[in-house]
């Protein structure tokens, strides 16, 4: 049987086109907004039936909705865990929606930039996300998708504490703004631990590449906003933007230095990392990384030509467990991924 | 190499623990380390922390039993309950609680105010003007059934032309 999220893997995810406005340091921007129905128990907390009808009510809910046009809806329960692995490498689900799938499920809307999460934390989790730094681009077409849902429905709310989620910490807006930043430069002059410090001092959380408790591997930081309750969304979204223009800042005076100071061991490393990757045979996912890491350095400082910064970032995501089994069409090993995976790369490298 | 835990599995997942200063290496199957991580998550999730912030029991042990027993009257979740997932029942969990909740929210967000956006005016009219599309639909709905019993043909085909009109509008508010 094929499965309904087969044409994905064809496709490059709008967040990953490498463009938009400082794309050389930002991944990509995410709006994410919380909503739950008035006078039903939140999903965690919901009988099987309670989750059922929450689901029942929602999906054509969001099928009518004039921002969710054409939208792919998938019942999470029906995918097999490599599909479910997918959806997450691509950041369309998270990994709490993976857990008891029964009665969950995402609508993806065109190029994967709307898509909403049906009883994950939230009854609603309206997520929007684009290359480069567009803020408030993504809380905009956020807010009109609430709208266009809202209309058919009633939201959980206090005149006093705003929206009410499951969790206080998404009490208020429901809004977490969040942005992808890549900070080879900042991690090479070991500033980071500094930069993220002061982030979080000003009310910011840094995570890293797949959210809550990852590690920051390849060089990703994911900083988002950490009060939701006080605050108007467009305040939240521009405080948080500001304080990323000041980490680009940061990130762009320490590639400045290094090219000034160090060129040649930047360029060695650059160059190693090129070198490693068109002739690995065997590489896992860290290793992969790290060094793709170092190969998107090189493409944004014009140090390497040979390959665009789109089909970069699209190998961060295509060398993922899940998506390299789909490449393959069947289930693979992790012995078996690490040489699919080195091939994967090395045929993209030489441009074929 | 087979999983430490279980002794069946191949392990794929290698464990570094730090207890006392003491390092024990694990190495687990999927399916067992799995286990070990939602154990950890148990331990050191978000709700401890939330039931750290909002614990009056260690203030006014009393006054702390008492609350801890009250329960929200529309989906049945007790505060304690709150305290050990960190997550709230439902939307009238935050009045049920208030008492809690209220220093609670003060202390994660540092404010007690929502600011921003809200069901507007203009959208309450829009949706109570959708919602009453949505009655007229079942209402319609119920008729034809009657109507269909009652054999009353002309009757039936006059509900079917507005119950069509009606989900066109409700497909569609604008036209």
């Amino acid at each position: 049987m094929s499965s309904p999220v087969e044409h994905l893997i064809k496709q490059t995810c709008e967040w990953l086109r490498g463009s938009g406005p400082n794309s050389d340091i930002v991944m990509s921007s995410r709006a994410r907004i919380a909503r739950n129905l008035e006078k039903t128990p939140f999903s965690h907390w919901a009988s099987k039936k309670q989750e059922k009808e929450t689901l029942d009510l929602l999906e054509p809910t969001l099928a009518s909705s004039d921002m969710l046009k054409g939208a792919l809806f998938v019942r999470i329960g029906e995918l097999d865990d490599v599909d479910k692995q997918l959806l997450l490498e691509r950041h369309l689900i998270s990994r709490e929606h993976i857990v008891h799938p029964e009665y969950k499920a995402v609508a993806i809307g065109d190029r994967e930039i709307v898509s909403v999460m049906v009883n994950e934390e939230d009854h609603l989790r309206i997520q929007v996300m684009q290359s480069g730094l567009s803020l408030q681009e993504c809380w905009r077409v956020a807010s009109r998708v609430e709208d266009s849902v809202h209309k058919r429905t009633q939201f959980a709310y206090h005149p006093e504490w705003g929206y009410l989620t499951a969790c206080p910490t998404n009490t208020g807006t429901g809004l977490r703004a969040s942005v992808m930043l890549h900070l080879p430069a900042l991690v090479m002059t070991k500033q980071i631990s500094r930069v993220l410090q002061a982030i979080t001092k000003l009310g910011m959380t840094a995570r890293g590449l797949y959210g809550e408790g990852t590690e920051a591997e390849g060089n990703f930081f994911q900083i988002s906003n950490q009060i939701t309750l006080g605050h108007a969304e467009e305040d939240i979204v521009d405080n948080l933007d500001r304080i990323i223009r000041q980490v680009i800042g940061h990130e762009e005076n320490a590639r400045r230095t290094l090219m000034k100071n160090s060129r040649e061991l930047l360029q060695d490393r650059i160059c190693r990392a090129d070198g490693t990757l068109r002739s690995a045979h065997i590489i896992n996912t860290k290793e992969t990384l790290g060094l793709l890491s170092m190969v998107r350095l090189g493409v944004d400082m014009g140090l390497i030509d040979s390959i665009d910064r789109r089909a970069v970032n699209e190998l961060f995501i295509l060398t993922q467990p899940a998506h390299l089994q789909k490449i393959e069409g069947r289930s693979l090993s992790s012995a078996q991924r690490d040489v699919k995976r080195a091939a994967l790369i090395r045929r993209r490298l030489e441009g074929r | 190499m087979l999983c430490d835990e279980c002794g069946k599995l191949k392990a794929t997942v290698h464990l570094t623990e730090i207890v006392n200063e003491q390092i024990t290496k694990l190495n687990l199957c999927e399916v067992c380390a799995k286990q070990k991580g939602s154990d950890a998550e148990q331990h050191f999730g978000i709700a401890d922390l939330l039931a750290a912030l909002s614990d009056v029991e260690a203030a006014a042990p009393a006054q702390g039993a008492a609350v801890s027993r009250v329960k929200c009257p529309s989906c049945g979740m007790a505060y304690e309950d709150f305290k050990k997932i960190g997550r709230l029942g439902c939307g009238d969990c935050y009045n049920a609680f208030r008492a809690n909740l209220a220093p609670l929210l003060k202390r994660i967000h540092g404010a007690v105010q929502h600011m921003g956006k809200s069901p507007t005016p203009g959208l309450l009219k829009e949706q109570k003007s959708l919602s009453k599309l949505q009655d007229d639909l079942n209402a319609a709905k119920q008729e034809l059934q009657k109507a269909v019993k009652k054999e009353e043909f002309e009757e039936a085909a006059a509900l079917r032309d507005k119950i069509k009109s009606l989900e066109r509008k409700l497909r569609d508010p604008r036209s």
